[in-house]
């Protein structure tokens, strides 16, 4: 196996992996747990050992906690960025192993063989994992074995480097939910009076996989390693950040946008590689007095050409205070989103060429007037005259063609003017804004009825008939007339 | 009479024009079906008036329309004229809600030149800027046959001579159909 090498698993866990990431940032002596909102009861989630040794216990409701010691000092957990350390974590685990997998959320395993005479032997490595553990503040359980399982087990119940020739010998001990089985099984088995891995391991494995299903048996040869299991070592997450600092401090618009075109090569060549294209892009300078300052580019699409990307940097740059001058330019792409390569069709298209100019362009303005303020109309399906549209930002929509009107609508609509007319036929003459108007003639009438899953004050009036009225003045428009609560209302013009 | 030889419209290119009057609004929308291409609308935040795309459509794609919000007057203007000068947008129509002064609607004449696109500033009567190409007034005439009916009136042409046209608008061919004088 391994070319004569024996595989060999260490599995870090981190009981306190929570609780501690936060006192690392803020020390402090008493019991202190975190809770987690469940089914609306904030409830322990992570507790120090000083909480532990009070007798409170994971899952427990906050108030009882609290009730049962008073001193106790709680935070809200936050999942992500305990996610995040995690992963900080992980990529400090590589410095054993380039193998290196996250087990939960609060473990790692390593694959560890063939490295381990790099730190001298097994012995050394482990106690070399838990003084540099230590320092960081954090509690850790380490298990060492052949496979996966039997490390995971011996990391969560009873530390220990289990010795390479028999993994039974190790284990047997541990009881039953050492073998990573859920917690129903695990109860049924000790039900049937197998409590170790041991008894379970001597037991006839045809009645327990008829009993139990594949799973038990499974995860036993798993530990065993009579079935193989692998570790999965994650990919490093791509890092779209390039920097270049200055032997000399500059400070002119031009030699700031020669470096940045410098990174934007070097940025555009990393996205392109992964075909990834960057959505908003920071260029940090740094003065020679340590003042930062940020430059923000949002792009109204993903883009990967440093050629159409620099232009677009310069608004913003010209902005900039160099004060004594600039000595180090950091250029990250901040939010990046998937730009594969696509074919480029030689066949003469009218706007094709525009298309990218266009982006440019609302780019441009954007940098002005913010993004989210160009917008464009996209149709919706409804009858309602001012729903029958929405209005999207251009940048983070698709133009939508699929536009169907049956009746005619105005070109303009405003909020419903009121004008004095009574009963259901359109008024021979009005007064709208200031104008006497005389009807000459009259298109209708179409009903239009409220939407009533939606809730709109406007429409609190009930049925719509809307009428289009060609005055004798000229003016051409949209009057509609409530039947259930009579008024006439002037709502749009028409070209 | 087709639309493509009208002699008076479009209006020249590469230059910006003002437009007042109830019926501005279809003017607008007239010259971005007749100059084809992309449209940007700039439009200042306190403007009341919303432009219904299920109105428009009969004109142009509403997909050919962009419009932008901005927060006041100046803004409006420099929206503006990255648009003209862009050159990628064939009509650019902004609805400033103070007269432009003369270097201001200057810069805007330059940005069209630079960028060949027509810029139209939708203002209300009286409101004008002497550096505009021409200023047209455009009101909604009643007829009894038909019921897009205009009156345009070209009040102000640096290079030309000022007139009146009659002129109503086909959906079917969308185009643009003066009325003969003589019916008048």
């Amino acid at each position: 196996m391994f070319g004569g090498i024996q595989r060999r698993v260490a599995s870090l866990w981190f009981p306190r992996l929570s609780s501690e990431r936060v006192l690392r940032r803020c020390p402090l002596n008493g019991p202190f747990a975190l809770t987690q909102k469940q089914s609306n009861t904030n409830r322990l989630y992570c507790l120090n050992t000083e909480a532990t040794r009070q007798g409170l216990h994971q899952g427990m409701s906050h108030s009882d906690a609290r009730a049962f010691c008073p001193s106790l000092q709680t935070a809200p957990v936050d999942l992500l960025q305990e996610q995040r350390f995690l992963q900080t974590l992980r990529r400090w685990a590589t410095r054993y192993c380039p193998w290196v997998g996250i087990e939960g959320r609060d473990g790692l395993v390593l694959d560890i063989s063939g490295s381990v005479h790099l730190f001298g032997d097994e012995e050394d490595m482990l106690s070399d994992m838990r003084a540099r553990l230590m320092r960081a503040g954090l509690s850790v359980q380490i298990g060492l074995a052949n496979t996966r399982g039997a490390a995971w087990a011996l990391a969560h119940y009873g530390e220990g480097i289990a010795p390479a020739s028999d993994m039974l010998s190790a284990l047997q001990n541990l009881p039953i939910a050492a073998l990573r089985l859920d917690e129903k099984t695990s109860t049924a088995l000790v039900r049937l009076g197998l409590r170790k891995v041991g008894e379970l391991a001597a037991a006839p494995r045809a009645p327990l996989t008829r009993r139990f299903g594949p799973d038990v048996v499974m995860r036993l040869d798993q530990a065993l390693g009579q079935q193989p299991e692998e570790i999965m070592p994650l990919a490093e997450a791509p890092h779209y950040g390039v920097r270049i600092t200055l032997p000399e401090p500059i400070g002119l618009i031009s030699d700031v946008m020669a470096g940045t075109q410098r990174l934007l090569i070097q940025l555009c060549a990393k996205l392109k590689a992964q075909d990834m294209g960057a959505r908003v892009l920071t260029i940090t300078l740094r003065r020679v007095d340590q003042e930062n300052q940020d430059v923000e580019l949002r792009l109204a699409r993903p883009l990967h050409d440093p050629h159409r990307i620099l232009p677009l940097f310069e608004r913003g740059l010209a902005e900039v205070d160099a004060g004594f001058g600039i000595d180090q330019l950091r250029l990250e792409a901040t939010q990046v989103m998937p730009l594969p390569s696509q074919q480029i069709t030689h066949a003469p298209q009218r706007h094709m060429g525009h298309k990218g100019q266009l982006e440019d362009l609302i780019t441009r303005i954007g940098t002005r007037i913010g993004l989210e303020n160009i917008q464009r109309f996209l149709p919706a399906d409804s009858h309602i005259p001012e729903r029958s549209f929405v209005i999207a930002p251009a940048a983070y929509s698709e133009p939508a063609s699929s536009w169907v009107c049956l009746n005619p609508r105005p070109l303009c609509l405003f909020p419903p003017e009121a004008i004095a007319a009574n009963g259901p036929q359109p008024p021979t003459r009005f007064r709208w804004r200031r104008m006497s108007l005389i009807t000459g003639r009259a298109t209708g009438p179409e009903r239009i009825a409220p939407e009533w899953w939606l809730e709109d004050d406007n429409w609190r009036s009930g049925l719509r008939d809307y009428w289009r009225v060609e005055t004798t003045q000229g003016r051409r428009l949209w009057l509609f007339y409530t039947p259930q609560n009579p008024g006439w209302y002037v709502q749009g013009e028409f070209p | 009479m087709l639309g493509p030889d009208l002699q008076f419209f479009p209006p020249p290119n590469a230059r910006t024009h003002e437009v007042c009057g109830p019926g501005a609004y279809a003017f607008a929308f007239v010259l971005a079906a007749r100059l084809g291409g992309h449209c940007m609308w700039v439009r200042g935040r306190s403007d009341a008036t919303q432009i219904n795309p299920n109105g428009f459509a009969e004109y142009i794609a509403p997909s050919e329309l962009t419009f932008c919000n901005t927060k006041d007057q100046t803004q409006t203007l420099a929206v503006a004229e990255e648009a003209l000068r862009a050159g990628v947008v064939s009509l650019v129509v902004m609805t400033p809600n103070k007269p432009l002064g003369l270097t201001q609607g200057r810069r805007l004449q330059l940005a069209a030149r630079d960028g060949k696109s027509t810029g139209l500033a939708i203002i209300s009567e009286g409101m004008g800027s002497n550096a505009a190409e021409t200023r047209w007034r455009c009101t909604p005439v009643f007829s009894s046959g038909d019921s897009t009916l205009h009156k345009w009136e070209l009040i102000k042409n640096k290079s030309g001579t000022l007139d009146i046209w009659y002129v109503w608008w086909d959906t079917a061919s969308r185009r643009l159909i003066m009325v003969p004088p003589a019916i008048e």
